[in-house]
């Protein structure tokens, strides 16, 4: 596949970087990504990855766009209030690069679609907002071997970790099993600064980037927070994959797909 | 003695247990806060048990949930 003129002028940026050039650019056009969660992290990783001409995008979400939404889901506006959050961003991202092919899925993951919904793509965003969708997409993810960009933001904080399956290790190997409802205040609870959920989703659109191109180094086997209060990012190395892990370890005791119980509420609310 | 938190060197007491650490730094949600120490996770059971040396490097690893 050759570009086409356009292409050539609408990815040049990329083009002359010698990590990305016309090679992965071409990676990035013939590339699929699935981002679960159509809000705070999701916007920002949809409008990038859009831009960046990565060819396939698929973007899942139940939620209908809502006033409260606005101070930090970025792809949507005012005019969308009310529309299903997948239709909006899906039509934003196209309105940037039409080379963009957008898969939007109305519905949110449960254990019986999330093995569906992400067999097609290369790489998986979790966007979500909640510790039973966390956990369904790590282990849908190791199941699957597929490699997945886990971020999650609270105030004025962010962090972030790639999971390559059978090499890095996981979420649960970190997290062994989602808190108590209630038992960490959420987003909804605490309040969020909307520029984190944009500086958390960037590095999750750049770590998508970088596995596409094979540009760089992964932050798998790390998990890289972020403080916006003082400005700081700190990298914590993370222990080797699976010895103790009930899913990602040679031996799993999980090893069927879990739908945690969480409240209605916390599942349907439109944050 | 001198330990790190989160890459930062600190003074604490001698033989410190890690339980006796999280009281002390008021960890967040202490009920539910992962701890490694050296880059090896420290399993719940042993917070009470588990004694700081000089020179250890600690991290305390949090749930963030947010993200929509
Ligand atoms: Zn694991």
């Amino acid at each position: 596949m050759a570009f086409t003129n356009e292409q050539l002028e609408r990815y040049s940026r990329h083009i002359i970087l010698k990590e990305i050039g016309a090679k992965g650019q071409k990676k990035l056009l013939n590339g699929k990504v699935l981002i679960i969660g159509a809000g705070g992290l999701g916007s920002p990783v949809a409008l990038y990855l859009a831009a960046a001409g990565v060819g396939t995008i698929g973007i899942a979400d139940a939620d209908v766009v809502d006033l409260s939404n606005l101070q930090r889901q970025v792809i949507h506006t005012t005019a969308d209030l009310g529309r299903k959050k997948v239709e909006s961003a899906a039509e934003t991202m196209r309105a940037i690069n039409p080379d963009v092919t957008v898969n939007p899925y109305y519905q949110f993951i449960n254990s019986s679609n999330i093995m569906e919904l992400i067999k097609d793509y290369d790489f998986i965003i979790d966007g979500t907002d909640n510790f039973a969708a966390k956990f369904l997409i790590n282990d849908a993810c190791v199941m699957a071997k597929k490699p997945l960009s886990h971020a999650g933001i609270v105030r004025f904080a962010g962090q972030l970790t790639t999971v390559i399956p059978g090499v890095s290790p996981c979420y649960r190997c970190i997290f062994k099993n989602p808190p108590p409802k209630d038992a960490i205040p959420t987003c909804k609870e605490a309040g969020v600064i909307g520029a984190m959920a944009g500086v958390i989703g960037t590095l999750q659109a750049l770590e998508a980037i970088k596995f596409l191109t094979g540009a760089g180094e992964l932050l798998s086997g790390s998990l890289l927070t972020f403080d916006g209060l003082e400005m700081a990012f700190h990298k914590i190395k993370l222990p080797p994959r699976g010895a103790g892990c009930a899913v990602c370890s040679d031996n799993p005791t999980i090893t069927k797909l879990i739908d945690y119980d969480q409240p209605v509420c916390e599942l349907k609310k439109k944050d | 003695m001198k330990i790190t938190i989160a890459g930062e060197s600190k003074e604490v007491a001698d033989n410190l247990t890690i339980q006796e650490l999280i009281v002390e730094e008021k960890v967040e949600s202490p009920l539910y806060v992962t701890v490694a120490v050296n880059e090896e996770f420290i399993e719940r059971a042993a917070f009470d048990s588990h004694r700081l040396k000089d020179g250890d490097a600690v991290e305390f690893l949090y749930f963030m949930g947010g993200g929509r």
